[in-house]
């Protein structure tokens, strides 16, 4: 690394930087019980729009999972779910009406939040419709994991996106606040997955699944990203670039091993193909706040309209972690 | 007669004081060494916790940071105290606060009762045993450590470098000679009390003070001095990982302990409430004991160093990119790639499938779209056969496929009209078997019915193409099992080289080839390459084709199979 880039990055860090804390005063508190967050707690970071059915079940799978307090930043939902966050007793809350994509699709404002009050916590950043899988995630709870990690001296913990989705019709069977939508979306694609190291972010780019499969046939390199590194122990000089899949400064970006052997690693189960979805996609592609002029979901609709079957003979139904630390999607690493 | 236990602690003080009352309850004198790090307030807390127990003491606190001496001396400290304190001690153990006993106190010390004068340590020297993780061995001793790795790595390793340069280099005291080990040890109060109260220990200390890591060194060197009988091994069961750090217990790992045979584990994790409950409670009931099965421990974390390092051959993967020729197996199984045998026999994939149980794909990396096995439109994984997607990454859909499909041999067909981008790294990869007949893909051109005009421009490129391959697979760079046949040679004599592939694929239906693959018609072929000759474009790669051949052999009836016994 010549020290030109590496000066280069650093002036990108603090650019985005910059730009988090300049975009804060988009952000409007609605409850705040930051104050009740202790030292050693795990802490949770989302943005969120119109997603209230999904949110109860979200609260509760991190909760059991060990995460001591949630952040959410709430972009204009019209569905009350910002009423119902505001009353959970251990979540903090923050509104705003600014787009989702002038901010670079939440990611400034979660910047700003994680500078504030993530710095030397745990934390971990997901979308309400994405699950996190670790190895021994049955029996370990995540603290158990980050305690690991900690004594590892390791500051990222990857969890590659894995797309979930139902046999049959997406919009087939209905999803109900409190259900889990595994139960729903419960396949996946197990071995397609392709991927190539950024020479500059030195992340792995990974793409690939049941989306490249069905939407992307003839543009693979539009193809969604699919890596993430949603668990960070958070320093307030860390950002994050683009969505979860890679960070400043780049070393966090090290979640995979170079000469042959496995880091550990998680996987996000990614449950946006549910009834939910179609809603979803026709708002997206009125309002254009999503990544890319929205193509994937231009590419969504379109396919859907024609076909909206994502299951093929060759899916995956989910089990649990081992099973897909046996198919090689993630990892136990030297956990034992 | 009872064993001591010397505690060394640092965090989780709540769990230490839980062990530590176990220990005691059962009548064992527990000295204590709290890390200097700690807090005052929560310190004296932890003190006050345990005060009113008549056998637990408390000994002067040093700062215990990892590598260096401070462990040594607040060990040394701690067992003066023990030896000094408690008469009736005949065994010091030394544990941390993360140590959890497994089995019954009274277990151990009837075990040690039996064994009055026996040093449970474990100690070799360091010539012998490859242990030691970052290089350091024998420099433990001769270099000088003053900076700490943990806080300062950068300063450390020039440091280390430079004495390494200079040749700078220190004796062992007394010629001693060095030994290293787990540093959780049982000494008898004999051994002990002769290492503490050695007229020569201020020379040992200044020595050890200055070597890296003296708590894995200091007593497994100076127990070599005095002691009547070692054995060499630990009685706290300790696993450590690559990097040297110990391997943490969960509660899943319950049965697994149940079944150790050690006295005491580390490390514990601290929220690890079931094992607590599980081993701490002094019913016999709760440690029930199961026939002890150590080897099974032992494979699970030897696997997870194992996977740590060396991974899953084949496996691409969000944790797992090697760089190439880093990757221990390019690919995760063996497979087959054939090139001009389906141009040159009619039915050469069914005739494939029959006789091996292999999965016989087509041409994979066809132009127009993936010719999956049985014409399938997709494969294990999900794997699409649009060629545009295999194309966005033919080496990731290659060795995607072959870890799909592991458990089942995988053939397929390759010829010049497919897309070459992954040549190079088939022919790197020890798992390919490639077979190659070359010029057969002039077969097909001969049967068609295109322009002469055409077939010479499509002849002159795939020549071309297939020429360049050939030197790929014969670059000295090429690991794969390769196998080159002109197409005169071939079929001369088709079903030596066809017995030699069965073989080597395996798991054979038949033990000799009784049915060969029906080769095409050929009459004629010489003639055809004799008419582009004409045309100034010179077939070679099919090797020497006569005209005359098909002279000699006038148009019959369409050849029957080979039959050989």
């Amino acid at each position: 690394m010549g020290v030109f880039q590496s000066y280069r990055l650093r002036l990108q860090r603090k650019r985005w930087r910059i730009r988090a804390i300049r975009k804060r005063g988009e952000l409007k508190r609605v409850a705040d019980r930051t104050s009740q967050i202790r030292p050693d707690d795990l802490l949770l970071f989302c943005t969120q729009r119109n997603e209230g059915v999904r949110l109860p079940y979200f609260l509760d799978y991190y909760r059991e999972m060990g995460v001591g307090h949630f952040f959410f930043v709430d972009n204009d939902s019209t569905d009350g779910s910002a009423d119902y966050l505001a009353e959970q007793p251990d979540v903090s809350v923050w509104s705003t009406r600014a787009g989702y994509k002038r901010a670079r699709f939440g990611m400034d404002w979660l910047n700003y939040l994680l500078m504030k009050y993530a710095h030397g916590h745990w934390a971990l950043t997901v979308d309400p419709d994405e699950f996190l899988v670790y190895p021994f995630c049955d029996t370990r709870p995540l603290r158990a994991l980050t305690d690991w990690l900690d004594a590892s001296s390791i500051k990222s913990f990857s969890a590659m996106l894995l797309d979930m989705y139902p046999k049959g019709r997406i919009d087939e069977q209905p999803y109900y606040a409190g259900q889990n939508p595994i139960e729903i979306a419960s396949w996946f694609d197990s071995g397609n997955y392709t991927m190539s190291r950024n020479p500059l972010f030195t992340n792995l780019w990974i793409q690939g699944g049941p989306r490249a499969r069905m939407f992307f046939k003839e543009t693979p390199e539009k193809a969604p990203a699919l890596n993430k590194v949603p668990l960070v122990k958070w320093d307030k000089r860390y950002a994050y670039v683009s969505s979860t899949h890679m960070l400043l400064p780049r070393g966090l970006n090290q979640v995979y091993d170079e000469w042959g052997g496995e880091k550990a690693s998680g996987a996000l189960l990614h449950t946006k193909f549910i009834d939910t979805f179609g809603a979803k996609a026709e708002e997206e592609l009125v309002r254009g706040q999503h990544y890319a002029g929205s193509v994937e979901y231009i590419a969504y609709a379109q396919e859907l309209r024609e076909n909206p079957q994502l299951w093929c003979k060759w899916s995956e139904r989910y089990i649990n972690w081992r099973q897909l630390e046996i198919l090689g999607l993630m990892s136990k690493g030297n956990w034992a | 007669m009872t064993v001591g236990i010397v505690m060394l602690v640092h965090t989780a003080l709540g769990r230490a004081e839980q062990v530590a009352r176990h220990w005691a309850a059962a009548g064992c004198p527990v000295v204590i060494h709290v890390d200097k790090s700690v807090p005052r307030k929560t310190y004296e807390g932890f003190v006050d916790s345990l005060g009113t127990l008549r056998d637990i003491s408390f000994c002067d606190r040093y700062r215990c940071e990892w590598g260096t001496w401070g462990i040594v001396a607040a060990s040394q400290s701690a067992s003066e105290q023990m030896l000094a304190r408690h008469p009736e001690v005949r065994h010091v153990y030394l544990a941390s606060g993360s140590c959890l006993p497994l089995r019954p106190v009274e277990e151990l010390i009837d075990y040690l009762d039996d064994r009055p004068h026996t040093d449970f340590i474990e100690s070799a020297t360091t010539a012998d045993v490859p242990w030691t993780v970052g290089g350091l061995d024998a420099e433990r001793f001769t270099l000088r450590f003053p900076v700490s790795w943990k806080r300062n790595r950068y300063l450390f390793d020039k440091i280390v470098d430079i004495q390494r340069r200079l040749k700078l280099h220190r004796d062992m005291p007394n010629g001693i000679v060095p030994h290293m080990g787990s540093q959780w040890w049982c000494l008898s109060r004999r051994t002990l009390s002769a290492i503490l109260q050695d007229p020569e220990r201020p020379t040992y200390d200044k020595f050890f003070r200055h070597v890296w890591i003296p708590d894995e060194s200091y007593f497994q060197t100076l127990a070599r001095q005095y002691a009547t009988r070692i054995e060499s091994r630990s009685l706290t069961l300790s696993k450590f990982d690559f990097q040297g750090k110990p391997h943490i217990f969960y509660e899943d790992h319950l049965q697994l302990l149940r079944r150790s045979d050690c006295f005491v584990a580390r490390k514990i994790w601290p929220h690890a409430d079931r094992l607590y409950d599980a081993f701490l409670t002094d019913v016999a009931g709760a440690m029930k004991r199961t026939e002890p099965n150590p080897g099974k421990i032992d494979r699970i974390f030897s696997k997870a160093v194992e996977r740590r390092t060396r991974g899953r051959s084949g496996l691409y993967m969000q944790s797992r990119f090697p760089n190439e020729d880093w990757e221990n197996g390019v690919t995760a199984a063996p497979y087959s790639m054939f090139q001009g045998f389906s141009e040159l026999f009619e039915d050469f994939e069914q005739w494939l499938g029959k006789a091996t149980n292999a999965r016989v794909h087509g041409h994979l990396f066809a132009k127009d779209r993936v010719h999956y096995a049985d014409g399938q439109t997709a494969l294990n994984g999900a794997l699409s056969d649009s060629a545009t997607l295999r194309d966005y990454n033919s080496k990731a859909f290659l060795t995607n496929l072959i870890w799909n499909t592991r458990g089942e041999r995988q053939c397929f067909q390759f010829g010049p009209a497919d897309n070459q981008e992954v040549n190079w790294r088939i022919a790197r990869d020890p798992n390919a078997q490639v077979s190659v007949i070359t010029g057969a893909w002039a077969v097909p051109l001969f049967r068609s019915n295109l322009d002469f005009a055409e077939i010479r421009r499509i002849a002159a490129g795939l020549q071309k193409i297939e020429s360049d391959h050939m030197d790929i697979l014969r670059s000295p760079y090429t690991k794969a099992r390769v196998r080159i046949w002109t197409m005169a040679e071939f079929i001369e004599a088709p079903m030596e080289p066809l017995q030699g592939i069965l073989d080597e694929i395996g798991r054979t239906n038949l033990r000799r080839l009784a049915e060969a693959p029906k080769m095409v018609d050929l009459a004629g072929f010489g003639q055809f390459l004799q008419n582009l000759k004409n045309q100034g474009m010179h077939p070679y790669l099919m090797g020497d084709f006569p005209v005359e051949r098909n002279v000699s052999e006038p148009a019959k009836t369409p050849r029957k199979p080979y039959l050989v016994r």
